[in-house]
């Protein structure tokens, strides 16, 4: 068998894939969260930013095959490994107390498939177009505001980002576990870049729709 | 003290089991967890019931026979003890307490509160030993070992291999129990010859015997009578990504001593 099937067919082979895809996919939203925050400073700066983008198409694309690979690679591990888990007691425990395990952790295997739909739909929404009301593709500060003035999908993207950053908390924690990353010197500052990271996505993603909401972006 | 109790009953293997509710009267403040299980057994024999079936031995701590989950924590509430250290002095007259065996697919019950796991072993046979010469015994310090990975690597070997990490484990993972058991051997020199082949192997025997994987919750942390620490899974993520990734004298696929 080739070396990297051999690797992957182990649990830990897996989740080192995963924490692996986990990096590729949390610098994509550190930079899709940088750029969109330029919504702050106008319309022109933002569309400009979307120009710039769509005249370098082997960028994008480069970084769309990657991020796509990545994407079905984190589910594909995520669910092979959680239906072994589901497994591994068949009999539960009529009384469970947990002790360490964390909300963020406990629902990583829920916050995961429902920030890959809100991902599915945030893409028909504001990169297609298809599943916005007034959608022009020059003009995605208007498509903003327009999208986020309906309440109901404003609060889709709040939800969605809130889940993002309890999926981060964890995932950027545990993904130096998974990756032996281990050491007295840096173990308290593994949970403090995990907590900082995840609030200032979490905070930096949400700004937007509640900046509409509100009427400060308009 | 008076103590309502909820204990799991199962006839055997392949009995379906349930829980039973006991009242016990006379429970003493110094009695362990396990000596009031003595306790209910003389009176259940008495009335001429079968009595509750546990297991333990040294009933000191340090043994890894017992082993129960007690309102729903491994080895119960109090901290880095085994549940025959876990005195009733910690419960309050009145209490109603649930008394479950420790649940993986791993762990069959054979009898009421008492598990097979011998999975464990099963494991440690896949990899957790190291080559050593017959003959008489070396020297005292022959193999120099500085003081601060002899102090680690005995962190790690304080593992009595109870099975409480995998009881606590919300996905049924090996993985403490493994790191503990890899890591007090890849920090010694005598373990070293065998290093890159044990992860390999262990992890592969794991998974055969159907444990759950790793998500880092630290349950098992939480309740090791021992506290070993989830650092040391961290150190077994390492080892077996050197030996699957960067060690070519190990063919890939192939795990010795794994099935």
């Amino acid at each position: 068998m080739h070396w990297i099937a051999a690797f992957y067919r182990s649990t830990v082979g897996k989740k080192v894939v995963m924490a692996a895809t986990g990096i590729l996919l949390f610098g994509f939203v550190v930079v899709h969260m940088l750029g969109n925050l330029q919504i702050y400073q106008g319309p022109e700066k933002l569309n400009h930013y979307a120009a710039l983008l769509r005249s370098a198409p082997a960028l994008v694309w480069g970084a769309r095959i990657v991020l796509g690979f990545s994407v079905l690679v984190h589910i594909l591990a995520a669910v092979q490994l959680t239906l072994r888990n589901w497994g591994s007691r068949p009999v539960k425990y009529q009384v469970r107390a947990y002790q360490e395990a964390d909300y963020a952790a406990r629902t990583m295997v829920w916050s995961g498939p429902i920030i890959a739909v809100f991902v599915g739909y945030h893409l028909l929404h504001l990169t297609l177009g298809t599943a916005h009301p007034d959608f022009d593709p020059e003009d995605v500060y208007r498509n903003v505001v327009i999208g986020f003035q309906a309440v109901p999908v404003a609060l889709t993207y709040v939800v969605a980002n809130l889940l993002l950053g309890f999926h981060l908390y964890h995932g950027l924690w545990s993904l130096f576990q998974t990756l032996g990353l281990n050491h007295p010197a840096y173990n308290t500052a593994r949970r403090v870049f995990a907590a900082v990271f995840a609030a200032v996505i979490a905070a930096g993603n949400v700004s937007i729709p509640v900046a509409v909401l509100t009427g400060l972006v308009k | 003290m008076k103590l309502t109790l909820h204990i799991w009953r199962q006839k055997n293997r392949s009995d379906e089991g349930r829980f039973v509710t006991y009242e016990l009267a006379d429970v003493d403040d110094h009695m362990s967890l396990l000596e009031m299980l003595d306790l209910l057994n003389e009176r259940l024999i008495g009335k001429g019931e079968e009595p509750v079936a546990f297991e333990h031995d040294c009933r000191e701590g340090i043994c890894g026979s017992c082993g129960l989950v007690i309102n729903g924590i491994a080895h119960g509430k109090e901290k880095g003890t085994t549940v025959c250290q876990l005195h009733m002095r910690h419960f309050a007259d009145g209490d109603v307490v649930y008394i479950e065996p420790f649940r993986a697919r791993a762990f069959p019950v054979i009898k009421d509160l008492v598990v097979d796991r011998s999975a464990f072993d099963r494991i440690v046979q896949a990899g957790g030993f190291v080559s050593a010469r017959t003959g008489s015994a070396p020297d005292g310090n022959a193999v120099p070992v500085a003081k601060p990975v002899a102090d680690l690597a005995m962190d790690a070997a304080e593992c009595i291999g109870c099975g409480a990490c995998v009881a606590a484990c919300p996905n049924g993972a090996a993985m403490l129990f493994l790191a503990a058991k890899i890591s007090h051997l890849g920090l010694l020199p005598q373990g070293q010859p065998e290093r890159s082949a044990r992860a390999r192997a262990m992890v592969s025997r794991m998974e055969y015997e159907g444990f759950g994987s790793c998500t880092n919750y630290r349950e098992c942390e939480a309740v090791c009578p021992k506290r070993i620490s989830v650092n040391f899974i961290a150190r077994l993520n390492r080892d077996f990504m050197k030996a699957s990734l960067f060690n070519e004298t190990i063919p890939a696929g192939k795990a010795a001593g794994g099935a």
